[in-house]
């Protein structure tokens, strides 16, 4: 019982959840209310793991539940994106009309998810809450059911997300066969000697995860879906899974299947190479610009994978990060997308922002930090994320791969140049309604100046993170 | 006196911006930004030259330096000044204000956001020159490309976006590059520190594919057949203003970056290589001269003309001789000035008359006589007469070729020939003759800002051309150092062979 407060966290979402349950179902029209009270329960959330942040890394529940720093660090960030998440996302769902009770619990419950898979140090847990955080996205991917392409966001990701379910199975009974344990500890201390086995398995279970973190050549639901679903959804699918599959990612490599590096590493080079060059090549074309965002996010995991290849502790770094820096660019992004509204409708084809800078100066402005920031210009934010991440590659003498993944940065810049041309040069359009959603504005404001100012003091997170990555 | 002068350099221009941003000035069509951007750079203008001043010229060391703690404590955020970045850092805060006189003339929408980004370039041009780290190096470097992707973009012509798009994707390509080398020298030596690399040095095995991955970023912002055919389209396409920054300031960070990293830190690779740049030199001075002679558009000949000169500019580092290098620097310092005031002359005719084709031209002398006089100066400058700047670069580059490889040197010189043909052909078909076209009569002679930023550019031009000391000593120290440093690497790498 002395362990109590470090399951505090989870314990307390899980109620809350179902405490917000009951009140949607007894109290009529309670759906702002919910709403709103979710969001404080992630800031509570957000508090309870700062809480533990000083303590020492522990083991629960036999062995199978892990807390330590690495896992507080993505949880943090987890909810603090969960937190802006339904900030910025609020207005929009009563503009679009989904403002219904299971909208927050299903976010709360996926968060609770996420959280249970950074956490587990067992197959069994990481399965529990894998497949709690993507039953919860199915249903919100398809959550505007009256929309043709919602549904069917909703059907392909279930279909296909199933299927990556079972490969995921597979390969860990597989890994259970061969090395006798479900614990991510015990299969390290197992599995030492070489069979092919626990390789059919490292690779099932590499699959699924792609999946999970929409890396080529298991991308293809990520476009359909990210258009598909209602913005605000979208703007989860782009942050929260990925944060969650990238720490599990990290896990996986790095405790059970650490001795076997010289059979996994190999992949993770070609998912990552495979994801910059098709995420960057096939953005090019697009016109939604959700869809283009589903491409660059899919080019920049690859980025985010390359790191994980090079099997080092600065690889390890660079990865998170990367991540980190990545969900602020994209928050800046969404909130920018959220802010294009005229009559009650939202727009996001690219066409959209043509002459935006005209009219609206200050969210051109942002936006074009945002965009410049992604495609990896200095001395913005997304700059030093790629760098870090290059820094860890060359060390380990990997050119071929930081050679190929810098060639798609100048690839993707063609495409984030494309909208800036769009809003700079091009005629303008009807103007856009000034929002008055302070949500909204605060958001913009902070993450456009973290990514601006990021230059001034950018060991600040490099520190951190190298902090928590100490084994 | 620990005042850190050199960040301040930097940094003022990018207050100024940010004060412009923030202020309100709808009125009188930003009349008040004008006057806060002109007296940000012109203050800038004014603590260069103290710099100059208090710069002492008989050091080999680096001055001002500024070292801090910035990367998590591998990368140190270094500045630092020698002779010859100096010169380009005067260079830069002389033709910034040049550049914002002249905006109202070609600038009509948007003028507080040009002001804006020409600030903001400011900051990233010095940046450059003055930069002691290679990774804050790449980060200016890089940097300037968003706010002249920009100027080129809204305030440019008919084929802005082909052109802007052009502008950034070739120079990105070409520096990605460089950022794999600089990532490597951090591991291979493990410091980006310029000057504990110059004491260090770099391995002879990987000094060969670091040299070229400096080289083809360098190379294309140069820059340098073949990969020239950026320019043309984004100066013909470029406002004015955007015109004489790219031709006076951007160019001139590749020609340093020569001097600086290429020789300085792969002297062996360098000497490897010499062949190579020799021929591109070669080909880019016979070549393009060839094809300005053959131009109708104005600018486009002028961006030609840069391609050349900056071929004499390649062709004078890899001499690595005394009067090559300062030959080199030279020319560089007197096409930033010459080509930014030949930018100007065809601003104000094209103001006027809204055509840059020479054949719409012809006679401006009777209508125009002080516009002749100054464009005939910019014209005796470019050709490299004897009195300007442009003759003196010329000179000791040819000088140091000769003293090299007599062959090269020979070609080089034709160089000179189609130079002076190519620019008094201009000159002949766009000032002198019969005025064919009626509606040039109507043209007015030079307005007062026109006469103050182009008499600003005669009075180095020709002042320089005739007592060229100040410069040369500002220099000689620095490229002595420079160069004695790459001999002692190669006899000691001529050693150990041995």
């Amino acid at each position: 019982m002395e362990n109590f407060q470090f399951i505090l966290p989870e314990v307390f979402i899980s109620i809350t959840i179902m405490l917000f349950l009951l009140i949607g179902v007894f109290k009529k029209n309670s759906a702002n209310l919910i709403y709103n009270l979710s969001a404080i329960s992630l800031v509570i959330l957000l508090a309870l793991i700062l809480n533990l942040s000083s303590l020492d890394a522990t083991y629960l529940f036999n062995n199978s539940y892990l807390i330590d720093n690495l896992s507080n660090y993505m949880k943090l960030i987890l909810v603090g994106s969960g937190i802006f998440v339904m900030l910025i996302g609020s207005k929009y769902i009563q503009v679009i009309n989904l403002n219904k009770i299971e909208y927050p619990i299903l976010i709360l419950s996926s968060i609770l998810g996420m959280m249970i898979m950074i956490s587990s140090n067992d197959l069994i847990v990481f399965y529990m809450g894998l497949e709690l955080q993507s039953l919860a996205l199915y249903v919100l991917a398809s959550f505007n059911r009256d929309n043709l392409l919602s549904t069917e966001s909703g059907l392909k990701y279930f279909v296909l997300s199933a299927l990556s379910s079972g490969l995921l199975l597979y390969g860990c009974s597989l890994i259970y066969g061969f090395s006798e344990s479900t614990n991510f500890d015990q299969i390290l201390i197992n599995s030492t000697e070489f069979n092919y086995g626990t390789t059919f398995g490292i690779v099932f279970i590499l699959v699924g995860l792609a999946f999970k973190i929409s890396a080529v050549p298991f991308h293809m639901w990520a476009p359909d879906v990210y258009q598909g679903s209602p913005t605000s959804v979208t703007l989860f699918f782009a942050i929260l899974p990925k944060i969650a599959a990238l720490s599990v990612f990290i896990k996986f490599l790095y405790t059970p299947f650490a001795n076997m590096n010289d059979q996994w590493q190999t992949i993770i080079v070609f998912i990552s190479i495979a994801s910059m060059i098709f995420g960057a090549v096939a953005a090019i074309g697009q016109k939604n610009l959700k869809r283009l965002i589903a491409y660059s996010s899919i080019s920049h995991m690859g980025y985010a994978l390359a790191g994980l290849a090079t099997v080092s502790n600065q690889g390890i770094q660079s990865s998170i990060t990367y991540i980190t820096i990545y969900l602020v660019m994209n928050l800046a992004f969404f909130s920018c997308l959220f802010m294009l509204k005229r009559d009650d409708k939202y727009y996001e084809n690219i066409e959209d922002l043509s002459g935006l800078s005209k009219k609206h100066p200050i969210l051109s402005f942002s936006l074009l930090i945002v965009l410049f920031s992604l495609a990896g210009i200095p001395p913005l934010a997304g700059f030093f994320a790629k760098f870090y991440v290059f820094l860890a590659v060359i060390e380990q003498s990997m050119y071929f791969l930081a050679i190929v993944g810098l060639l798609g940065t100048v690839v993707a810049a063609f495409y984030y140049l494309r909208i800036i041309k769009i809003i700079y040069f091009d005629p303008e359009k009807k103007e856009y309604e000034t929002s008055h959603n302070l949500g909204l504005k605060i958001t913009l404001a902070i993450s456009t100046i973290f990514i601006l100012a990021y230059f001034i003091y950018p060991s600040g997170i490099t520190e951190i993170v190298s902090k928590i990555t100490m084994i | 006196m620990n005042f850190p002068i050199l960040s301040s350099l930097i940094l003022l221009p990018t207050l100024g911006a940010l004060f412009i941003l923030f202020t309100k000035s709808s009125s009188e069509k930003y009349k008040s930004a004008k006057y806060v951007g002109l007296f940000i750079s012109l203050a800038n203008f004014i603590l260069s030259l103290y710099l100059w001043l208090v710069f002492d010229k008989n050091s080999v060391d680096f001055q001002f330096v500024e070292n801090r703690e910035w990367l998590s404590g591998f990368i140190n955020y270094k500045v630092g000044i020698d002779g010859i970045s100096i010169l380009f850092i005067i260079l830069t805060t002389f033709i910034t204000p040049i550049c914002i006189i002249s905006v109202n003339a070609t600038i009509t929408t948007r003028l507080k956001d040009f002001l804006i980004a020409i600030l903001v370039m400011e900051t990233f041009m010095i940046g450059v020159f003055c930069s002691l780290d290679l990774v804050v190096f790449y980060l200016f470097f890089e940097a300037g490309l968003i706010p002249m992707f920009l100027i080129i973009g809204i305030w440019g012509g008919e084929r802005r976006v082909y052109s802007a798009f052009k502008f950034f994707l070739y120079t990105l390509l070409g520096s990605v590059l460089m950022l794999v080398a600089i990532i490597s020298i951090y591991w291979i030596t493990g410091t980006t520190d310029v000057e504990k690399l110059y004491e260090l040095g770099i391995q002879t095995e990987y000094q060969n594919l670091l040299w070229l991955a400096f080289f083809c970023s360098f190379a294309v912002k140069t820059p340098m057949w073949p990969v020239h055919t950026w320019l043309p389209d984004a100066h013909v396409e470029a406002p004015t203003v955007g015109s004489v920054l790219l031709a006076a300031i951007l160019l001139k960070m590749a020609g340093y970056g020569f001097i600086r990293f290429s020789l300085g830190l792969f002297p062996i690779a360098s000497e490897n290589f010499t062949i190579l740049v020799y021929i591109l030199s070669l080909i880019a001075i016979i070549y393009t001269s060839l094809v300005a002679l053959m131009q109708e558009d104005m600018k486009k000949l002028i961006a030609y003309s840069s391609v050349a000169h900056m071929g004499f500019v390649t062709l004078g580092i890899f001499t690595m001789t005394q009067q090559g290098i300062e030959g080199s620097i030279f020319q560089m310092i007197s096409h930033g000035l010459v080509s930014a005031a030949l930018f100007l002359s065809v601003g104000v005719v094209y103001e006027r008359h809204h055509t840059r084709l020479i054949n719409k031209y012809g006679g401006l002398v009777s209508i125009m006589p002080r516009y002749a006089i100054v464009f005939m100066v910019f014209t005796l400058g470019a050709l490299g007469l004897p009195g300007t700047t442009g003759f003196i670069g010329e000179f000791l580059i040819l000088m140091g070729a000769f003293e090299k490889n007599i062959l090269v040197a020979m070609i080089a010189s034709l160089g000179v020939i189609l130079g002076a043909a190519y620019m008094l052909w201009l000159f002949k078909r766009v000032v002198f003759g019969e005025i064919t076209n009626q509606e040039l009569k109507s043209m007015k002679d030079l307005k007062t800002f026109e006469i103050i930023t182009l008499t600003a550019l005669v009075i180095p031009i020709l002042f320089f051309g005739f007592y060229p000391e100040p410069l040369m000593n500002s220099i000689e120290v620095s490229v002595q150092n420079t160069l004695n440093m790459y001999n002692f690497d190669l006899i000691n790498n001529l050693a150990s062979k041995d």
